[in-house]
């Protein structure tokens, strides 16, 4: 199956629909969301509406810090942050945030693992931004090929034969076999707030049956994301961060 | 016998043969297809091996071959028919290469400079094809080439590096290096992988051995062995075999430049100096008849401390030394679009780090029975129409060696232009459009359009703004 794997979409609809089209058109069958469905951006409700209705299809869908924060608010996220979550919490029905508090954070799928942190402690919400982190992320995994969100920008991690990772900048567009007896570490990229100072949208396409991945970059109506955002009363730098990729 | 394939076997719709070779990057064995999976040409299945005795090196090889072989669409690479995607069953059905092989070749060496020079061509438009699609393939060597048809094919991708793609031998320290002793190149050496320069030092070494019958550096087998090719100056190929004129020892010791960036920009440049001895420029190299004095070596042994490669995607690399070939209708002398096309070739020449500009001129075939006059006979008719080359060439002012002007009698302007393209990589055509509707008026396809129907490369269309009528509505269109 051709899944597509979106992340840290962040209550943005426009980058979510975007990305689904061009996945359709690429003939993805498939969908894993891994996390941060809300939080930044306008259209919380939306988004969570669209997700648990692919996820009654059969999508994946896991758990995010954003989203774990609806239920239960930690003291780390910044004021933009908690404005954003506020209005959330506000815009999002009982159902919607039922389905949000029952999703879980680790799906160990063949060949692959999903999570939004890393594997190792999710809950912990640490980031996978080093070899290092990449390392204890795969080693408590199952499959070998592990895909996380929670860091917005994409990268790929491939283990050498002794054991350690080496991380690799992939290029959009260019299918990556992840194959062999290695064990390997996607990081796809954030569908509603890339931070890359590119505005295009990111996100990966996996085929179980290849064992290819590919990542995507997808331009989409990012101003009439932001414009949304100010629209909605919530604090500008969150509009101006979607208008600027940053 | 270590791999997970035996004789007789039958994977995926393919049938497993006698084996046909064993070496450090897999076993190969003859392969047949049921109806279903048959692609049309012979086929060979390469496996790895599996077990004790295997090198880790090995399993790497084979995982970085299946990945980057595929990719490539080329004649000078087997065609990858499928491989095998379950990690406990590797293996790929690939076309088997019928030819000559490259190691028999160097075995009837040394040979003559054409036949050097030829062999050479082939081998360097090879190497360009597979630069140009993003791969170094960092293990040249006599055994990795079948000529066939006058063309080389590459073989065994199991060292190479696609710059689009994680490298799974980078920073691999056991594997730094990895390569055939005799043909590694420096900068290979300090773990500078994705260069395609070092590709060139490995040509450099096959053009030796096709030329003087030995290798510049021997065969080390120790690593220290390997390092003196940071910094040493071969003996000239002339010292072994006198014979050998200037411009090839020229060619060889440019490959051999133990400085990247003191090669040749790219395999294209190989290939055309190659193809063109009058165009080469020739240097202090191409005098050299004995091997460099101690103290010469020595500088270079201090210089060489510091010298590093610094590897650029091969495509992005390439794409700013253009292959040009400019058509100019020198039976026309007074087309007002020879200025304009020496426009536009200027900013493309202007615009790039490096370029080879070819100045094609196809003359239509002399008339039956020579006249008694030399403007009338075919070499005087060529001769005058290289001088009127040169001189819509000269205003450019630019070096010489890098331009070359030919005058090729043709019935067909578009296929001689078409195929002084192809046989020499071309990234750009320029030519002049005849006007919109001296177009209309005609009754079949003017060369350009021709041109740039058939292409495999970008083409440029020269046309006067505001005019709409031909100079000579009853000429063949240009």
């Amino acid at each position: 199956m051709l899944r597509a794997i979106l992340s840290d979409v962040h209550a943005n609809l426009e980058a979510l629909e975007a990305c689904l089209a061009h996945a359709r058109s690429k003939g993805a069958t498939g969908y894993a969301f891994l996390g941060d469905l809300v939080g930044y951006g306008a259209d919380a409700s939306a988004v969570v509406e669209r997700v648990m209705q692919l996820a009654a299809e059969g999508a994946v869908a896991l758990k995010g810090n954003h989203d774990a924060a609806i239920e239960k608010r930690d003291s780390y996220f910044n004021h933009d942050a908690h404005a954003s979550l506020d209005w959330a919490a506000k815009t999002l029905s009982d159902t919607q945030k039922r389905f949000l508090a029952s999703l879980p954070l680790v799906a160990e799928t063949k060949p692959a693992c999903f999570v939004h942190a890393s594997v190792r402690a999710p809950a912990k919400w640490t980031y996978v931004d080093s070899p290092g982190a990449a390392e204890s992320c795969t080693k408590a995994a199952i499959a070998a090929v592990t895909f996380c969100g929670h860091v917005h920008d994409q990268k790929l991690y491939f283990g050498k034969p002794s054991g350690h990772m080496t991380a690799f900048t992939p290029v959009p567009g260019v299918n990556i076999p992840v194959r062999g007896q290695r064990r390997w570490v996607a990081i796809v990229g954030s569908v509603g707030q890339p931070r890359d100072r590119n505005p295009a949208a990111a996100y990966a396409l996996f085929d179980d049956e290849t064992r290819e991945v590919t990542f995507y970059r997808v331009p989409y109506d990012h101003l009439a994301a932001a414009r949304k955002v100010r629209e909605a009363g919530l604090p500008g730098s969150l509009a101006w961060r979607i208008e600027a990729g940053i | 016998m270590p791999t997970l394939i035996a004789p007789g076997e039958a994977i995926d719709g393919y049938t497993v043969g006698a084996r046909l070779h064993e070496g450090g990057n897999g076993y190969i064995f003859h392969a047949s297809a049921d109806p279903a999976h048959d692609p049309g040409y012979p086929l060979v299945m390469k496996v790895p091996g599996v077990g004790a005795g295997e090198p880790t090196l090995g399993v790497v090889s084979f995982e970085i071959e299946s990945t980057i072989l595929p990719r490539l669409s080329s004649r000078h690479v087997p065609r990858v028919a499928a491989v095998g995607t379950d990690p406990m069953l590797p293996y790929i059905v690939m076309e088997a290469i019928e030819g000559e092989g490259l190691a028999d070749v160097i075995g009837r060496a040394p040979l003559p400079a054409s036949e050097v020079a030829d062999i050479g061509a082939a081998l360097a438009d090879a190497l360009f094809d597979v630069h140009r699609q993003n791969v170094v393939h960092h293990d040249l060597k006599p055994e990795n080439f079948i000529l066939r048809d006058g063309d080389a094919v590459l073989l065994d991708f199991g060292l190479a590096r696609h710059a689009e793609l994680p490298d799974l031998i980078e920073e691999d320290r056991g594997l730094l290096g990895a390569g055939s002793a005799a043909y590694v190149s420096p900068e290979q050496l300090a773990g500078v992988r994705g260069d395609p320069r070092s590709d060139l030092f490995g040509l450099g070494i096959l053009l030796y051995q096709l030329a003087t019958g030995t290798t510049p550096f021997g065969e080390p087998e120790t690593f220290e062995g390997l390092e003196d090719r940071r910094w040493r100056v071969p003996a000239p190929p002339r010292a072994i075999v006198p014979g050998i004129p200037a411009w090839l020892q020229e060619v060889i010791l440019l490959c051999l430049e133990p400085d990247p960036l003191q090669r040749y920009p790219s395999a294209g440049h190989v290939a055309f100096d190659l193809r063109h001895p009058g165009e080469v420029k020739l240097t202090a190299r191409s005098e050299r008849t004995e091997s460099a004095g101690l103290g010469e070596q020595l500088r270079n042994w201090w210089q060489a401390k510091g010298a590093r490669a610094v590897p650029v995607a091969p495509r992005t690399a390439l794409s700013r030394m253009p292959v040009v070939v400019v058509a100019i209708d020198t039976d026309r002398i007074d087309d007002p679009r020879h200025e304009a096309l020496r426009r536009v070739v200027g900013k493309v020449l202007e615009a790039n780090d490096d370029y080879r500009l070819l100045v094609v001129s196809a003359i239509k075939a002399a008339p039956m029975g020579e006249g008694s006059r030399l403007e009338e006979t075919a070499s005087g008719r060529v001769l005058s129409h290289r001088h009127l080359l040169r001189a819509w060439f000269a205003p450019l002012k630019r070096p010489p060696e890098k331009t070359s002007l030919h005058v090729v009698e043709s019935p067909d302007p578009a296929v001689t232009i078409l195929e002084m393209a192809r046989a020499n990589s071309a990234d750009l055509i320029v030519l002049g459009a005849p006007a919109p509707r001296a177009r209309t008026l005609a009754w079949r396809r003017s060369t350009a359009s021709s041109v740039a129907a058939e292409a495999a490369c970008s083409v440029y269309l020269v046309r006067l703004p505001g005019t709409s009528t031909p100079p000579d509505p009853a000429a063949e269109p240009a």
